[in-house]
């Protein structure tokens, strides 16, 4: 029996079988932030113990910190500073590499981790942080932990971890154009519901995903722990050999061959079994948009809020009616249409160079629609600056955007900035929960040419239909 | 860690599917960088009448004082899903809570309980909410047993209840492997020496 790429790697890093299903398992990187990242330091410190190979760990700021030009230390969190100078000192302390403020490279620990080919196809990564499952898209299997988790990891290089089942799904054939990784994935969460891959390590196959740029596949997994997935992961492939080959902190010369020679292995052989598999069609899916709050509830673009009659008990009738009280919603109410108060393009689900490309192409000419508040973050200073020097700051900024400094901004309220209680906001991120992004904030995530295009129009829109809007 | 043996406690229903880490502890609710003074802000949004205030809503089960000192809490389905902040389960420990009885948990959020000694327990949790009070969960057996004595059995993995019974550090037991740990890396070092930066 052939393996999956879960069990090649899970095999090759597996130190010890310490039964039950659990194993001793070798961790290649640490990933931390400032919120989740400095408490694990300062606590292992507490402990009496050390970090056992600072090589392999690495730090950024990127939750607390404001994105605001000309920002500091200080930050709009009533509480922000302490959590980024308690890092800062325990970072240098354990003499682990930091991506400070100030430093061109720091960004979203998902988004400059590919950027610094810190990440590596067939590593084990693990950070902090729920959306480490992003990383899956290089071919590493890359999750996300507790702080106690990474306080172990941190101070023997690897965890106790119980065995994940193995699912694969396959998105045969092509994306029509204008549906991206995002619609896929909130597809994917609409169709299988938010506990649909539980247990799981999701492998991301097919023609469809084959055909993704690593930015697309990067959106795609990073949605995997919406899924109550233990990670998600796409097999390594040229695309991704090619966009890794010359980054910082990939192999080079001879090391680079070695390394390519070996993670051309890394795919799941053709007789391999999953516990799980699906098989999806990729013309099946079309931009779509979140309706409630959690990601499952989302519907193609074009369509109306769903009655509970016909979601065939994905949700319970007290969750159904909660979301629609909650977003100010009624049954049967066509989304398109809705009128915004503010748009985020944004995170470590769509703040990429590409994806503020697209955005850019619907805003270039345009000028976001009165009364809408509009928010532009890149995910880190490489993709902040690429796009300054191709002239995206100008497209967004004359559009009537903000152009931020990069961070994880308001995807979530931490107690600084905030979207207003009942305002409807469109947004590029990951999670539409209850007060996500403000108290009472009611959050729509879609693509960033889905917000883009919302944000002219005022109202909830799909891109294609801004010509009439215009 | 405190060992767990058995634990008995009147159980509070928030039977809500998806209850997410933010809903469990609000970001604006992480004000330290440390591990405590957590308990204020559990259910933040929906215990108190206003952001950042501390006026008990008084719909809230929690608010309610039939249910005060109660250790366990009754969830709905994905409990926990979202962001893997361990504040969760430290405002749940520091709050009182050992136990939490759901129909199925996120990953991350059941592994930070059992480092932090709560019983993360896969049940439904609708029958609990009506059986008699109160209930006695027996990790060692894996049973919970209502005020009648009526028993349900649950599942749990033998590692995270080996941790849960003996109040164990996962990094001690680890440390105990470190020679294994080392020879185990300088072998790898030398297979894959671009892991090793």
């Amino acid at each position: 029996m052939g393996k999956t790429i879960f069990e090649k790697i899970w095999d090759g890093h597996l130190v010890e079988d310490l039964g039950a299903g659990t194993g001793l398992v070798l961790i290649d990187r640490v990933l931390l932030h400032e919120r989740t990242g400095g408490v694990a330091l300062e606590s292992l410190v507490a402990a009496g113990r050390t970090v056992a190979s600072p090589g392999q760990v690495f730090a950024t700021m990127d939750h607390v910190v404001d994105t605001l030009p000309g920002r500091t230390d200080r930050t709009i969190m009533p509480t922000g500073t302490a959590f980024i100078t308690a890092t800062r000192a325990a970072a240098r302390a354990a003499g682990i590499t930091l991506f400070d403020l100030g430093d061109p490279r720091q960004g979203i620990v998902h988004v400059i981790s590919p950027e610094q080919a810190i990440v590596l196809p067939g590593l084990t990564l693990v950070c902090p942080d729920s959306h480490t499952c992003s990383q899956g898209a290089l071919g590493a299997l890359a999750w996300g932990i507790g702080s106690s988790e990474a306080e172990h990891a941190l101070a023997t290089t690897t965890l106790r971890v119980k065995r994940p089942k193995t699912m694969r799904i396959t998105i045969d054939g092509t994306l029509a154009p204008g549906v991206t990784p995002k619609d896929l994935a909130l597809h994917l969460l609409a169709r299988f519901g938010s506990s649909g891959a539980k247990g799981h390590v999701v492998e991301y196959a097919g023609a469809a995903v084959r055909a993704l740029d690593v930015e697309g596949r990067l959106t795609l997994c990073n949605m995997a722990t919406e899924f109550a997935a233990f990670s998600a992961i796409v097999a390594p492939d040229d695309t991704v050999f090619a966009y890794l080959e010359g980054r910082p902190y990939a192999p080079k010369g001879a090391m680079w061959a070695q390394a390519v020679a070996e993670w051309r292995m890394l795919a799941s052989d053709a007789d391999a079994a999953f516990d799980t598999e699906h098989r999806v069609d990729a013309a099946d899916v079309v931009p779509m948009v979140t309706w409630g709050t959690s990601p499952q509830q989302a519907v193609p673009l074009g369509r109306v809020v769903p009655a509970f009659a016909d979601l065939f008990g994905r949700d319970t009738a007290e969750a159904h009616a909660r979301a629609l009280d909650y977003m100010g919603l009624v049954e049967g109410e066509t989304l398109v249409g809705a009128p915004i108060d503010a748009a985020f393009i944004g995170s470590c689900t769509n703040a990429r160079l590409s994806d503020l490309r697209r955005a850019a192409a619907i805003l270039k000419g345009r000028h976001v629609a009165a009364g809408v508040r509009a928010i532009c973050v890149p995910g880190s200073g490489a993709v902040k600056a690429a796009a300054e020097a191709e002239g995206l700051d100008r497209i967004f900024l004359d559009a009537g955007f903000e152009w931020r400094e990069p961070g994880c901004s308001m995807c979530f309220f931490a107690g600084g900035e905030s979207f207003g209680a009942q305002e409807r906001v469109i947004t590029s991120t990951n999670r539409n929960f209850e007060s996500r992004q403000g108290p009472g904030t009611r959050s729509h995530l879609a693509s960033p040419e889905t917000v883009a295009a919302s944000a002219i129009a005022g109202r909830i829109a799909a891109p294609a239909s801004l010509e009439q809007v215009a | 860690m405190t060992p767990f043996t058995t634990l008995t406690s009147i159980a509070v229903p928030l039977i809500r599917d998806n209850i997410d880490t933010d809903a469990i502890i609000p970001s604006r609710e992480m004000k330290t960088v440390g591990k405590t003074g957590l308990a204020d802000g559990l259910f933040a949004g929906w215990r108190y009448t206003e952001v950042g205030g501390r006026a008990p809503e008084p719909g809230f089960v929690l608010n309610d004082p039939a249910y005060a000192g109660a250790a366990i809490l009754l969830g709905g389905a994905n409990f926990g899903c979202g962001s893997s902040r361990e504040h969760a389960a430290w405002a749940l420990a520091e709050y009182g809570f050992r136990a939490v009885i759901a129909p199925s948990f996120n990953p991350i959020f059941r592994g930070n309980c059992v480092r932090n000694g709560i019983v993360p327990v896969e049940l439904d949790a609708g029958a609990f909410a009506d059986a008699p009070q109160p209930l006695t969960i027996d990790l060692s057996a894996q049973t919970i047993a209502d005020a009648d004595g009526k028993l349900a059995a649950f599942a749990i993995d033998a590692e995270a209840k080996a941790m849960l019974v003996g109040g164990l550090d996962a990094i001690d037991l680890t440390m105990r492997r470190a020679p294994r740990i080392a020879a185990f890396r300088e072998a790898d070092a030398v297979r894959r020496p671009w892991a090793y930066p």
